[in-house]
């Protein structure tokens, strides 16, 4: 009992730092601008955060302000850069002082441009196209983000917490301590997505991708809840993996019958056939494209309405709209954290179904 | 559309791909399989103690009905022999009524043969003594009589008359 109680106030307070800081981090750079610029400048200057925090970056930034001085000041720590153009160069990323600095790494020249690396000269210069587009060479980039950071930070606790779990059973059958909320939710994935989608008889071997497909999608998301500026599954290349994996084990682990219903489906006159084939196949690869839309989707547009709704605390200026703003986030966080399972949920429920149809064995037709 | 492809970032799709394969494997390894065998083995044992309390029970069940029926046979059993007993006492007595009344019966009939063949015999030896009586009276008499001529005379005479041809 003691434990749920403590559960909630967590929750509650994570909810509240998150409106309240999220709604904290845009202030400093907001005020500045505001102070010699009309309320346009003050929008384009908060849908400029929310892109800007929508969008991966080479340091680990909790906050920035603006001191008195008028200077950027930013808290947090410095990550590796690390580029592959004419051999590995890895650097530190203060090195480019947030997108203020060109910096250099054995003779080449690098700098930042709308949160990406360019090649340039020791000047900076980026050159651009009619659509105002960089045309900059950019080098092969593997960088530690921040992103990367949290996939790794993600990766450990996972291992952490789910191996100290594995460990509690083997003297007592029952689960213990944060087992026992796991375990329900691996049941679940077991009982209600697992067995139904693929069947008793093959779904023993999706389950490790299924329950960490779950576990890793719900953590960052609800991560991306909180105030430290997560934002993983709102980038399409992290959501473009996930799909992939889900691609490529639907693909290997088809069998006759599932090549069969795409390349000749049985139980339709031949030039239907012919027909169906080409859509069948488009439709193997469409399927795993609608898992990444939709995480990344989803996602995206959370994350842009509340910062969005935050915001609106900056332009009324009032008494009615910052605790308007103020209940929005809140109930708006609410129903984030909502879709944070339910986009876990999702993206794992139909991974199942599309392994299911891959090991599917008719014996109707 | 070709803000998503700019927006792409090979480098963390790279790291994503690479670091998700990993901890996939890493977690089969080291948590999903340990936890979902110690969850099969439990609902496994569940199933089993279910199964053998059922067993149990139904064991229980025909101990008890066993346990009836024998001490259904046993009163059963108990009353046959009583039965058994009562007849046995009832055919004991009546067989000695009647091997008493039998033996009676030829005793009384052995008393009577005796009585009757010991009354013949008395009889018979009653007959012997009156005819060696009457032997003796007569013989007396005859030569008491017979010492008389006339008197043998008349006796033949009244002799002959008794006979008829």
């Amino acid at each position: 009992m003691y434990r749920i109680n403590v559960l909630k106030t967590l929750t509650f307070l994570i909810f509240a730092i998150t409106v309240s800081v999220n709604a904290a981090n845009i202030p400093d750079e907001v005020n500045s601008a505001e102070q010699e610029s009309p309320v346009k400048n003050l929008k384009t200057e908060i849908k400029e955060y929310i892109n800007h925090h929508l969008l991966d970056s080479y340091d680990f930034t909790l906050y920035s302000y603006t001191n008195d001085a008028g200077e950027h000041k930013y808290i947090g720590f410095p990550l590796p850069v690390i580029l592959i153009d004419n051999g590995l160069k890895v650097f530190s990323s203060s090195k480019f002082h947030h997108g203020e600095a060109v910096a250099e790494a054995d003779g080449q020249f690098y700098a930042l441009y709308h949160n990406k690396i360019y090649k340039t000269d020791a000047l900076g210069t980026i050159n651009y196209n009619e659509e105002h587009h960089a045309t900059n060479e950019k080098p092969l980039d593997f960088s530690i983000t921040k992103n990367v950071v949290f996939i790794i930070l993600v990766g450990l606790f996972m291992l952490l917490i789910f191996s100290r779990m594995a460990n509690s059973y083997k003297n007592n059958p029952m689960p213990k301590g944060i087992g026992r909320i796991f375990e329900p939710l691996i049941l679940f994935i077991r009982n209600d997505i697992a067995i139904p989608n693929i069947g008793e008889k093959h779904y023993r071997k999706y389950m490790s991708y299924l329950l960490t497909v779950f576990f890793f999608i719900w953590i960052i998301n609800l991560l991306g809840l909180t105030p430290l500026g997560v934002n993983v599954t709102n980038n399409i290349a992290v959501t473009l993996a996930l799909a992939l994996v889900t691609y490529f084990i639907t693909t290997f682990s088809g069998n006759k019958n599932y090549w069969k219903h795409i390349f000749w489906m049985p139980g339709v006159p031949w030039p239907m056939k012919i027909i169906l084939a080409p859509i069948e196949l488009l439709g193997t690869v469409i399927k795993p494209f609608s898992l990444m839309i939709r995480l990344y989707a989803n996602i995206t547009a959370g994350h842009i309405v509340l910062m969005s709704i935050i915001g609106l605390m900056f332009i009324f200026k009032n008494w009615i709209g910052s605790p308007l703003s103020f209940g929005l986030a809140f109930a708006l966080s609410l129903l984030e954290l909502l879709v944070a399972a339910l986009q876990a949920y999702i993206f794992t429920m139909l991974s199942a179904l599309y392994f299911g149809s891959a090991v599917e064995e008719h014996d109707h037709h | 559309m070709d803000k998503l492809i700019e927006q792409f970032s090979l480098g963390l799709f790279f790291w994503q791909l690479i670091l998700f394969v990993a901890l996939v494997l890493l977690l089969k390894k080291f948590a999903w399989k340990p936890i979902l065998n110690a969850v099969n083995d439990r609902e496994e044992g569940i199933l089993k103690a279910l199964e053998s309390a059922e067993n149990a029970r139904k064991e229980m069940q025909n101990l008890t009905a066993d346990n009836e029926r024998i001490l259904k046979e046993a009163r059963i059993e108990r009353d046959a022999m009583l039965k058994e007993a009562r007849e046995m006492k009832d055919s004991i007595i009546t067989e000695a009524k009647g091997e008493a009344h039998a033996q009676a019966t030829k005793v009384i009939e052995q008393a009577k043969a005796t009585i009757e063949s010991e009354k013949h015999a008395a009889i018979a030896e009653i007959k012997n003594q009156v005819a060696e009586l009457s032997l003796e009276i007569a013989e007396k008499v005859m030569r008491s009589e017979l010492s008389d001529k006339n008197k043998q005379i008349k006796l033949v005479e009244e002799m002959l008359k008794e006979v008829k041809l």
